[in-house]
C-alpha cells in the first residue's frame, strides 16, 4: 500500500505567500490515519492558515495537499463530506437559533442526506451538551456555547477526520475538560484528529503525534515518544571539590559540562548509567548530595523551539 | 444532475435564512408604505390637485384605486427600490464572508458556483417578494380610499377588474426583471469584499450613475445598453392592445447584464482566497 493512503493529511514543500511575506514556508506534515495529531505553534505562526489551504479555503502559493487521498484542490468535493472542521472559531447566523443554523449548514451539503437531517442535528446538539439551548437564538450564546456549536456542527456526520482548529478558545477549564474528553471519545472511535494549539497544556494528554511551527516553518514533528527522545537528557549533579569532581568525569568521558554555582550539568545518552557513576564518586570520597537524569520537558522543548514571550515574530 | 447540483434543499434554506432576518421584513413593510403614504397624501390633497400636476399617473389614482401600485412603482424606482435591491444583493457573499459562515458553507461542501447560483436565485425572489408587496399594497389601500373599477388605459380603452389585476402583475414581474441586472452587479460587487455595507453601497451607487448617464443627452449612444434604462417603460404594458416590445428589450438587456456579472463574480468567487 503506498504510503499516501495511510496517512489522512500530506503535504509537501506547501507554501502560502501573501504579497512578500511566506506565511506558511514549504512545509511537509504528515498526519498519519487514527492519530490524534497536535499542531503546535504561537498566534501567528501559520496553523490557520495551513488549515485552510488544506481545507481548500485558500489556494497554495506552492506545494501539494493530499487530504484523505485526495489531491486538493482537485478533489476537495470528494474529501470534505468526510472532513469535520472548527476553522479560527465558529461562526453562526445571530438570528437564528442554534438548531436552525446546524440544519442550514447541512441543508448546503448536497451529499448529506434531508431526510435523516433532523436526528442528525439533534444527536450532535446531544453529543456537545447543547439539547436545552438548541431553540435559543445564537446570539444570546456564551462563546463557550458558540464553541460547542462549532463542535456540533463538525459531528453532524460520520468523519473520517476532525480538523479542530483551536477547539479549547474561549472555554472555561471545565469546558476545555469536557471538550478533550470528546476529542479523546472521538479518537477511541478511530477518527483522526487534528487539532491545533497555541499552549502545549491544552493538548500534550491528548496528541499521540505532534507538530511544532513557528513562523511559517515547521520546526519539529513526530510522535509523542519521538519527540521526547530528540529532547537531550542531561546529568544533574551537587557535591564538594567541584574542580576534582569535573577532572573525574573528563576522565568518564563526559566534557561538554557546564558549571553552575552548586552544581554540574552534563548532556547524556537516554540510557546513561547513574547507579555506576554514583558508585564511583562514593569510592573517591565525594560528598555526593544529588545525583539524577533531567529529561526536559516538552513544555521547554516547545519554548526552545519557538521561542518565548509576546513579541511578534515577523 | 442539474436539478441535484442545485438542490431544492439549499435554495429553501437560503430563502429561510433571508426570511427569518428581521432586516427583510422591515425592507418589505418599508416598501408597502410607499403606496399607502402615496395614497393617503393624495386622498387628503385631491380637490387641490390639477389633472396632470405632480409625476404621471398621480391624477388617475383618485378615478381608479388600483392605479395607486402603478404610481407607486414609479417613485419607487429611481431610489428605494434600487436601494433595498442592494442592500440584498450586496449582502450575498460579503455578508456570509464578514459573519465567517462563509468557510463553514465552503467546507459543508457547498461548492462554490452552486453557492452563488442560489445566492442570486435567492436575490430574485426577494425582488418579486418587493414588486409583488408594492403592487399589492398599492391595490388593497386604493380600493380602501378611492372607487376601483374597469381601469382606462393611457391608451384610453377600458379593461375589466380582472384584467387589471392580471396587468399589476406584469408589471411587478417586470420591475422585478428590471432589477435582475442591478442584483448581479451586486452580487459580483459582493464577491469583491468582506464588508456588506460597502458592497451595498457601491451597488446603489452604480444604480444611480446609470440613471444620470441615461438623462444626459450627450450620451444617447450608451443609453439603450444602461441597465436602467428600461425601468420606467413598464407603461408600455399599460395600454391597449398590450405594448410588450420594450418587455423583451428590457429582458434582453438584464440577461447581458446577468451573463457579464455572472461571470465576472464566478471567476472572482471562484478564485478567491476565503480568509475571514
Amino acid at each position: 500500500m503506498p504510503q499516501s493512503l495511510e496517512l489522512a493529511i500530506k503535504t509537501s514543500s506547501l507554501t502560502k505567500q501573501f504579497g512578500s511575506q511566506k506565511a506558511v514556508s514549504s512545509i511537509d506534515l504528515s498526519v498519519p490515519k487514527g492519530s490524534v495529531f497536535g499542531f503546535l505553534g504561537p498566534n501567528g505562526s501559520g496553523k490557520t492558515t495551513t488549515i485552510r489551504m488544506i481545507l481548500g479555503l485558500a489556494a497554495a502559493s506552492k506545494g501539494e495537499i493530499e487530504l484523505l487521498g485526495h489531491p486538493i484542490p482537485k478533489e476537495l468535493e470528494h474529501a470534505l463530506p468526510k472532513v469535520g472542521a472548527l476553522v479560527e472559531g465558529p461562526a453562526f447566523y445571530p438570528y437564528m437559533s442554534g438548531r436552525n443554523n446546524l440544519i442550514r449548514i447541512d441543508s448546503a451539503d448536497r451529499n448529506s442526506t434531508a431526510s435523516t437531517r433532523k436526528k442528525r442535528v439533534d444527536a450532535a446538539l446531544e453529543r456537545v451538551g447543547l439539547t436545552n439551548a438548541a431553540k435559543k437564538k445564537v446570539h444570546a450564546y456564551s462563546l463557550g456555547m458558540k464553541q460547542r456549536l462549532g463542535l456540533a456542527n463538525a459531528l453532524l456526520k460520520p468523519r473520517e477526520i476532525l480538523i479542530l482548529d483551536e477547539p479549547t478558545n474561549g472555554l472555561d477549564p471545565q469546558g476545555t475538560r469536557e471538550v478533550r474528553n470528546l476529542i479523546r471519545s472521538l479518537a477511541a472511535e478511530g477518527i483522526t484528529i487534528f487539532v491545533s494549539s497555541h499552549l502545549l497544556s491544552e493538548i500534550e494528554q491528548l496528541c499521540s503525534h505532534l507538530a511544532v511551527m513557528t513562523a511559517g516553518k515547521i520546526v519539529a514533528q513526530g510522535s509523542l515518544a519521538e519527540l521526547r527522545n530528540e529532547s537531550q537528557t542531561r546529568l544533574v549533579l551537587k557535591a564538594d571539590r567541584i574542580d576534582e569532581l569535573v577532572d573525574l568525569l573528563k576522565t568518564q568521558g563526559l566534557t561538554k559540562l557546564s558549571l553552575k554555582p552548586d552544581r554540574v550539568v552534563v548532556p547524556v545518552p537516554s540510557d546513561f548509567d547513574v547507579a555506576s557513576l554514583n558508585q564511583l564518586l562514593v569510592k573517591k570520597k565525594f560528598m555526593v548530595s544529588e545525583i539524577r537524569l533531567e529529561q526536559p520537558s516538552l513544555e521547554e522543548y516547545f519554548v526552545n523551539l519557538t521561542g518565548e514571550g509576546f513579541e511578534v515574530v515577523r | 444532475m442539474f436539478a441535484k447540483s442545485l438542490s431544492l434543499s439549499l435554495m429553501l434554506s437560503e430563502l429561510r435564512v433571508m426570511f427569518t432576518r428581521r432586516r427583510t421584513w422591515a425592507m418589505l413593510a418599508a416598501i408597502a408604505l410607499i403606496p399607502i403614504l402615496l395614497a393617503v397624501a393624495v386622498a387628503l390633497t385631491s380637490d387641490q390637485l390639477a389633472p396632470g400636476e405632480g409625476p404621471p399617473f398621480l391624477d388617475r389614482v383618485t378615478q381608479n384605486g388600483l392605479f395607486t401600485g402603478f404610481t407607486a412603482t414609479l417613485l419607487a424606482l429611481p431610489l428605494f427600490l434600487p436601494l433595498t435591491m442592494a442592500v440584498v444583493a450586496g449582502d450575498t457573499i460579503a455578508g456570509e464572508a464578514s459573519l465567517g459562515t462563509l468557510r463553514y458553507l465552503l467546507i459543508a461542501p457547498v461548492g462554490r458556483l452552486r453557492l452563488l447560483v442560489v445566492k442570486y436565485l435567492g436575490t430574485i425572489v426577494f425582488a418579486l417578494a418587493g414588486t409583488f408587496t408594492l403592487m399589492l399594497a398599492g391595490g388593497i389601500i386604493g380600493a380602501i380610499l378611492f372607487p376601483i373599477g374597469p381601469v382606462t388605459l393611457l391608451s384610453g380603452d377600458q379593461i375589466s377588474l380582472a384584467e387589471s389585476i392580471g396587468r399589476m402583475a406584469l408589471v411587478a414581474v417586470y420591475t422585478a426583471i428590471s432589477m435582475s441586472g442591478l442584483l448581479a452587479i451586486g452580487l459580483f460587487v459582493s464577491t469583491l469584499t468582506t464588508v456588506p455595507v460597502g458592497a451595498m453601497a457601491a451597488t446603489v451607487v452604480l444604480a444611480g450613475v446609470s440613471q444620470i448617464l441615461d438623462n444626459l443627452p450627450q450620451l444617447s449612444w450608451l443609453h439603450e445598453w444602461l441597465f436602467t434604462h428600461y425601468w420606467l417603460s413598464f407603461a408600455d404594458l399599460l395600454r391597449q392592445p398590450i405594448e410588450l416590445g420594450s418587455f423583451a428589450s428590457n429582458s434582453l438587456l438584464q440577461l447581458g447584464y446577468i451573463a457579464v456579472f455572472g461571470a465576472l463574480a464566478y471567476s472572482r468567487f471562484t478564485t478567491k482566497d476565503i480568509l475571514s
